[in-house]
């Protein structure tokens, strides 16, 4: 068979998927683009050209920037936890220890459940009158006061945070594992008997293996964690004072609630420069990791 | 192993027993809240172990009582179940042929990385125009628009997934296959696809996952009994004027259930396709 035919046949099957992908993703991000130079409402006809007006408006309001510092914090400081508590559980799963099948399987429970079931129920753990959270730190004496969790500025990204660490560290866990599992016996056993510490041995021995599957975690992390929106928005759409509001539930208000489907449009493309810069950084870092292991 | 001194031994478990409690502690409130009488979740000091066993929420939330919070969860839940069974459907019927391609046809490989970079892309980038065409053609508040709506999450994802798949699976057979006279239709239908069952498995199973926790385009795209998901309904439970939380808890635990029996059995399949692009790096 000839090389034509085969490239001909491998799009002719890709077909349906490059229909889908060009209805429900290429068309409407075109059209993104094509709404944030309008002055175009979310309903109704018309919309006028306006050039960047919508960029350099979004750009330059109060709003944008400190939306953007939100997500950064959130992502920043969920994603840190994350790695660095999925990493010291799946070093604990890696002992032997009794119940260890049936800890590992545990790890699944917090990454099944739904995203919007996890966020109500810290909601209601956090609940100023009658949350598990004021109960359990009164009871054991570490506050004097119930507390509003959600409702104070001071508290409510960190609340968030931790909502948001606990149903997604044991992905990082369960990919930390696998790869600690992949480690040849013997490489350990080696740097036993070389009489390597354990941290030692970490730094040396497994760091090394878990480096690659680690990054690609991190940068899937990072990405969500930058396109963050279900778990905020049932915990606090984003109030209170916009304390935990981030760059989506802007868009969303700009352009859902506000019913701006221009300026909302610019605002997403921003966002999704952001993303894109993102995760080109991290690809690059990607590839220099795995070209270091190689 | 090396040898584990009593101590190192203790708190080791000791380690793990925190894990544990940290790792089912919300999720058992979650259980307990959704049993105990209204009264014990409004107690002062809270009362952790329930007086009694109430299981009259799950019997309001799951009746089919018109215009009743039960309705609402019902016909969300069978939503819920259509529109991620329909967009599962649906990923996999464009992610097997575009996944076999690409895996034996390396000429169209970077086809397939530019349907994996639209996973950066974040969902409020195409939520305006597809609402408003979505308005435009009447096709809001519908199962199906959403269902279609989901491919932009599940089809990449699912492909890149059957690619993965595939490149386990040797050609050799397939060339094989093909010199003893088979097709192309019938080495896919009698060597191939059989071989890849398990990874469509874990297709389908990460496929009705994602669909099944969406919530974004729902809140967006639904507006009542017709095609509201249950995480919205579980929003809207959660943001109303709810006196007991009890209820909220209920709904949440019936919303958790298949995923979470799903992930606990599914274990295998989910860990090797949750690791297969993270340790191959």
């Amino acid at each position: 068979m000839s090389g034509t035919w085969l490239t001909t046949r491998a799009w002719l099957l890709m077909l349906p998927l490059l229909a889908v992908m060009v209805g429900v993703i290429g068309w409407p991000l075109a059209e993104t683009v094509r709404l944030s130079f309008t002055d175009a409402k979310l309903v109704g006809t018309g919309g006028d050209y306006v050039g960047v007006a919508n960029y350099t408006k979004m750009l330059a309001g109060s709003a944008f920037q400190k939306t953007l510092w939100a997500t950064m914090w959130f992502a920043l400081a969920s994603v840190a936890i994350e790695m660095v508590v999925g990493v010291l559980a799946a070093l604990l799963l890696n002992q032997q220890f009794y119940g260890r099948t049936m800890l590992r399987a545990l790890m699944i429970l917090p990454w099944a459940l739904p995203t919007v079931v996890n966020a109500t129920l810290w909601r209601l753990i956090y609940n100023p009158e009658y949350g598990a959270m004021n109960a359990a730190l009164t009871q054991m004496g570490l506050i004097d006061a119930y507390r509003s969790w959600l409702g104070e500025p001071d508290s409510a990204m960190w609340a968030i945070i931790l909502a948001d660490v606990w149903k997604n560290f044991p992905l990082v866990t369960l990919i930390a594992l696998a790869a600690l599992q992949a480690v040849p016996k013997d490489t350990i056993a080696a740097s036993l008997v070389d009489g390597a510490g354990a941290f030692r041995r970490f730094r040396h021995v497994l760091l090394p293996h878990l480096a690659g599957p680690l990054m690609v975690a991190l940068v899937l992390r990072t990405i969500e964690a930058f396109k963050v929106f279900d778990i905020i928005w049932i915990m606090t759409r984003g109030g209170p004072a916009n304390t935990t509001r981030t760059l989506s539930i802007l868009v969303y208000q700009e352009g859902f609630s506000f019913q701006r489907a221009g300026s909302g449009a610019s605002l997403a493309l921003i966002v999704t420069l952001i993303v894109s810069v993102l995760a080109l950084a991290y690809g690059g870092l990607l590839r220099k990791s795995a070209g270091s292991m190689a | 192993m090396e040898r584990q001194s009593l101590t190192a031994k203790v708190l080791l478990h000791l380690a793990a027993l925190v894990l544990a409690a940290v790792i089912l502690a919300p999720v058992v409130w979650l259980f307990v809240m959704s049993i105990s009488p209204a009264a014990d979740l409004s107690a002062k000091p809270l009362n952790w172990w329930p007086s009694a066993v109430d299981l009259s929420r799950y019997a309001t939330l799951l009746s089919r009582v018109e215009n009743s919070a039960g309705a609402a969860v019902t016909s969300s839940l069978a939503n819920s179940l259509i529109v991620a069974g329909m967009a599962t459907l649906g990923a996999i019927v464009v992610a097997v042929p575009a996944g076999w391609a690409v895996s034996r046809t390396p000429q169209v490989g970077w086809s397939l990385n530019a349907v994996i970079a639209t996973y950066m892309l974040p969902p409020v980038a195409l939520a305006v125009p597809l609402y408003m065409g979505l308005a435009r053609l009447g096709m809001l508040n519908s199962v199906f628009s959403l269902a279609l709506v989901y491919l932009t999450i599940l089809a990449p994802f699912t492909t890149w997934l059957m690619k993965s798949g595939f490149d386990g699976i040797p050609k050799e057979i397939e060339a094989a296959a093909m010199i003893d006279g088979a097709n192309l239709w019938q080495t896919l239908r009698i060597v191939t696809l059989p071989l890849a069952l398990p990874i469509i498995a874990t297709a389908v199973l990460f496929a009705f996952l994602l669909a099944w926790d969406e919530f974004f385009y729902a809140l967006l795209f639904t507006s009542d009994l017709r095609a509201k998901t249950l995480t919205v309904a579980i929003a809207d439970i959660a943001g109303g004027r709810v006196s007991d939380y009890g209820m909220i808890a209920t709904a949440g635990v019936i919303a958790a259930l298949p995923p979470v029996l799903l992930g606990l059995f599914m274990q295998r399949a989910l860990i090797s396709g949750l690791t297969s692009g993270g340790v191959k790096g």
